[in-house]
């Protein structure tokens, strides 16, 4: 690694002010994409903001439409709140025990991986990212591979989840990585049926014609001759375009079986 | 920087540069060196130590995240002479070969019997996904886990 400082501010506001607008200076949250990339020297910060124990974002609140959870609680910490099983298992199931509990949520969602089961959540819900200064919702939020809508100095504070109808995630992980090498989230949620794809593409997207023919028939027979377009799809040497075009029809129909 | 964390009970402080790993003060300032180094890349487990009580991977972890927290390593876990009872499961169960990834294991082991309410083969794996054995030891782990489990809840 190259040399940087470390800062742990008390307050949110305190870290935003340190951060500047360049990528000079990043927030650190649980470390677990961040290390590995900076051990890589895929990123070489002068300074890293420690903002995992931020009181701000380790918030939880419930309210009567579903659960707005603080960007800094692990991955297991989110896996054991029973408020909306399906997050719960899908949190569960990222990376290992180890990286459970020290990854975070916001840190994930920052990161935007193109294989982050998260981000399917959270678009998969129709969830909203509440920054520091703004409401985001999920449609607007995840725009290509490590991109988001954030400015450079944003911070994401918490994530309100409504609570759907039902909900149900499947995936098939890379043996090595554990990321998925596709993973689909569907959910029945008061605006309608939504379907979201991880690791398929260059980050997160929704499935208009998937959710359109659930809309009429709620199983998984209704997606038969549904086809993903190949192109766009991400191809690499643990799986071509076609097979992840296969795996979202397979997947999909796993995911509305589990929705509870 | 200066941190203070407390390690296996006893208070320490440690002036470091912030790139510091974890597992770097651990093994190079400390000399706790039953934290293994496997792979220094998160996949292996090897360093596995618990933080606050949960296993995390030290090579995955600043030394400076650690500041202010109470770190237990393998060192730690034993009183004394006398084996913590999920070493002693690892012992009877025969639960290890060359010992390489044992540290990690036992750190792992203790994560997972705190947190599983039942034996559970399927959900003991899973939480093991983070601890590589490459003496394909993975039977007699789960088997010492499961024991301990058992154990733990009177029915063992």
């Amino acid at each position: 690694m190259h040399p940087f400082r470390y800062l742990r501010p008390e307050s949110a506001a305190e870290a935003v002010a340190a951060r500047g607008e360049d990528d000079e200076t990043r927030y650190l949250a649980g470390g677990q994409s961040l290390l590995p990339a900076l051990k890589l020297r895929l990123a070489h910060p002068s300074v890293l903001i420690d903002i995992a124990r931020l009181p701000e974002l380790r918030t939880l609140r419930r309210h009567q439409g579903g659960l707005e959870a603080g960007a800094a609680l692990t991955h297991a910490e989110i896996a054991g709140l029973d408020d909306i099983p399906a997050l719960a298992a899908l949190a569960g199931s990222i990376g290992d025990l180890q990286i459970r509990n020290m990854g975070t949520l916001g840190g994930s969602l920052a990161h935007n991986d193109p294989a982050s089961d998260h981000a399917a959540a959270v678009l998969g819900l129709g969830a909203t990212v509440r920054t520091d200064r703004r409401e985001i919702a999920a449609d607007g939020f995840f725009l290509d591979m490590f991109e988001t809508a954030l400015e450079p100095d944003e911070l994401i504070v918490s994530v309100n989840f409504p609570r759907p109808r039902r909900a149900g995630y499947a995936k098939v992980r890379n043996p090595a990585s554990g990321y998925p090498v596709v993973g689909v989230f569907v959910a029945e949620t008061d605006g309608g049926i939504r379907v979201a794809v991880t690791g398929a593409g260059g980050c997160v997207f929704r499935l208009p014609d998937f959710e359109a023919a659930l809309a009429d028939n709620f199983r998984p027979g209704a997606l038969a001759g549904l086809a993903t377009p190949v192109n766009g799809l991400n191809r690499d040497i643990h799986a071509t375009a076609e097979y992840r075009a296969h795996l979202i029809g397979v997947l999909a129909g796993r995911a509305v079986e589990r929705c509870r | 920087m200066r941190i203070r964390l407390t390690v296996n009970g006893a208070g320490v402080e440690a002036d470091i540069e912030p790139a510091t790993l974890l597992s770097a003060l651990l093994r190079e300032r400390l000399g706790l060196t039953g934290t293994h180094q496997g792979c220094d890349t998160g996949q292996c487990g090897a360093c596995t130590v618990h933080v606050d009580g949960r296993a995390v991977k030290s090579c995955l972890m600043l030394a400076a995240q650690a500041d202010g927290r109470r770190v237990l390593t393998i060192e730690g876990v034993a009183e004394g002479e006398a084996l913590h009872p999920v070493q002693r499961a690892f012992r009877d169960r025969h639960a290890l070969q060359c010992g390489f990834c044992t540290p990690g294991m036992v750190m792992t082991a203790l994560d997972l019997v705190g947190r599983l309410d039942t034996a559970d083969e399927g959900a003991i794996r899973h939480g093991l996904a983070g601890n590589l054995c490459r003496c394909t030891g993975y039977r007699p782990i789960v088997e010492a886990i499961a024991e301990s489990i058992r154990a733990r809840r009177g029915d063992g």
